[in-house]
């Protein structure tokens, strides 16, 4: 399995370690439940290293990124991050990933570590060789500190006005704790909060002297397990799950990061058919009637017949119930619809909600 | 990691009660320390006939959801619904929840089950 450099520390905190799409990453520490409270309530660190990240640079990047990727990349200015996809040809979902704009001819691409592979051969079939594409993974130690407290204590490790940095927005050459970092106000928890892009050997410090200093606000180390219940709660998509090469942005329900009124761009066709024709499929929140737990993959039925799937379902800490995402039959799909789940060949009752399940609240917008 | 001397317990992290005929099972503390907080719980019914090595309970943590077998073959005689309403008894007491009675229907069974020091370094050599 491959290392994070802050894979000692996790150790050292009694981190229970797990192969993570081959990585080795602390699923958690004290525990999730306390984990996720804690990111709600306070702050959590989270190590994110294993994230792909990929430079795309040269005078045709803008031209380029505007091809491959689904959001409007020319609508960005520098030092903008933006949530985008990347599609197949068929409007299936390559990956989802940020891109970070430093100028026009010098961009920042954060994949899924699982991914990250197929995500670069597949920019580079399609780059012709406009543009030069190097994989930066090794060279960045990725760290999240996310939670309500979040600016309060990374603020008292950088001379930099943090208020100022607004949502979706990155400062690429900030020091914290005398260390340089990218820091950008984005993550995947629905709270308020940072990535922190470092040089590996440099992390570990960082990771330290974050833990050190935001320990008197509350912060404590969270895991994978967290960063996954957090993340459902906001009903922020993963991948391989809400959405994937089978499932499509506009049934995802993701069609705001997919500008299809600008030129063509890689899968604009089949999307634009789709939405034309109508969108069949449709995903969509439920919290459970009857006792059980949904997981991925699970059936979802309306009177013993299948309609869909359950992309992501579990207990949720922050709602004190088990809740899931479900990719369903759009004729299924209202509000408060009773479905059935397939637990274990039973058929559980379940009743759809509006999502996300955990309203977000992030700040500096 | 806590054990009770007076238990039987299995490689696979249950443990059991015998009083008489009857077998009450549970999962040790190592068991619950290792699925995380529990948040749901399936159990059989009463008067099911298990077989050694049959499901008897689905336990449900945040994380996932994982199978219990039942180490020995027999007839439910009570379930303790107590779980399902708090099914994070198990992370607290592990060794006050037992899932289900079993009345034995061969109680040499019971030979292949181990005493908790041996239970404790097996679960040792699994760290």
């Amino acid at each position: 399995m491959k290392k994070t450099p802050i894979y000692d520390l996790h150790l050292a905190l009694s981190g229970k370690i797990i192969d993570f799409g081959g990585w080795a990453l602390p699923v958690e520490y004290e525990g999730i439940i306390a984990e996720h409270n804690n990111v709600r309530t306070k702050a959590g660190l989270f190590d994110v290293s294993h994230m792909g990240e990929i430079v795309v640079k040269g005078s045709n990047a803008e031209k380029y990124l505007q091809q491959v990727l689904t959001n409007d990349i020319s609508a960005m200015v520098d030092n903008q991050v933006y949530y985008t996809l990347m599609c197949y040809p068929d409007g299936g979902v390559v990956d989802d990933l940020i891109v970070y704009k430093y100028n026009s001819e010098y961009y920042l691409l954060v994949v899924n570590a699982s991914t990250k592979d197929k995500d670069l051969c597949w920019l580079q079939e399609a780059s012709h060789g406009q543009v030069e594409i190097n994989d930066l993974s090794d060279s960045y130690a990725l760290l999240a500190l996310q939670g309500p407290k979040a600016e309060e204590i990374l603020q008292e490790l950088t001379d930099v006005a943090l208020d100022e940095l607004k949502f979706f927005r990155f400062n690429p050459e900030l020091k914290i704790a005398g260390i340089p970092a990218l820091v950008s106000r984005t993550g995947y928890t629905g709270e308020d909060g940072f990535e922190i892009y470092a040089n590996p050997v440099q992390a570990p410090l960082l990771w330290e002297s974050l833990l050190k200093d935001g320990a008197k606000h509350g912060l404590k180390p969270a895991g994978l397990g967290a960063r996954d219940t957090l993340r459902f709660e906001a009903a922020l998509p993963l991948y391989g799950h809400e959405i994937s090469q089978d499932i499509t942005p506009l049934e995802a329900g993701l069609g705001f990061f997919v500008k299809l009124n600008k030129d063509d761009f890689i899968g604009k066709q089949a999307l634009v058919r789709q939405k034309e024709a109508g969108i069949s499929r449709k995903l969509v929140g439920f919290e459970m009637i009857d006792r059980g737990v949904p997981r991925s993959e699970y059936e979802v039925q309306v009177n013993g017949v299948k309609v869909g799937f359950v992309t992501t379902g579990g207990f949720s800490p922050s709602l004190n119930k088990s809740i899931g995402l479900a990719l369903i039959d759009s004729d299924y799909a209202q509000e408060d619809a009773t479905i059935e789940i397939v637990v274990r060949n039973k058929s559980l009752k379940a009743r759809i909600i509006p999502k996300p399940f955990y309203k977000k609240r992030y700040k500096g917008k | 990691m806590k054990i009770i001397k007076d238990l039987k317990y299995t490689a696979s992290h249950e443990w059991i009660r015998v009083e008489g005929n009857i077998a009450f099972i549970g999962i040790t503390d190592y068991a619950q320390s290792h699925l995380g907080t529990i948040v749901f719980v399936e159990l059989p019914e009463v008067g099911d006939q298990l077989s050694k090595g049959a499901p008897l309970s689905v336990v449900e943590s945040v994380k996932a959801a994982s199978d219990v077998y039942t180490p020995v073959s027999g007839t439910v005689t009570a379930i303790n619904e107590e779980l399902i309403d708090d099914p994070e008894k198990i992370n607290k007491e592990p060794y006050e929840s037992w899932f289900v009675s079993i009345e034995l229907s061969d109680p040499t069974e019971l030979e292949n089950t181990v005493a908790g020091e041996e239970y404790e370094r097996l679960s040792e050599r699994e760290e």
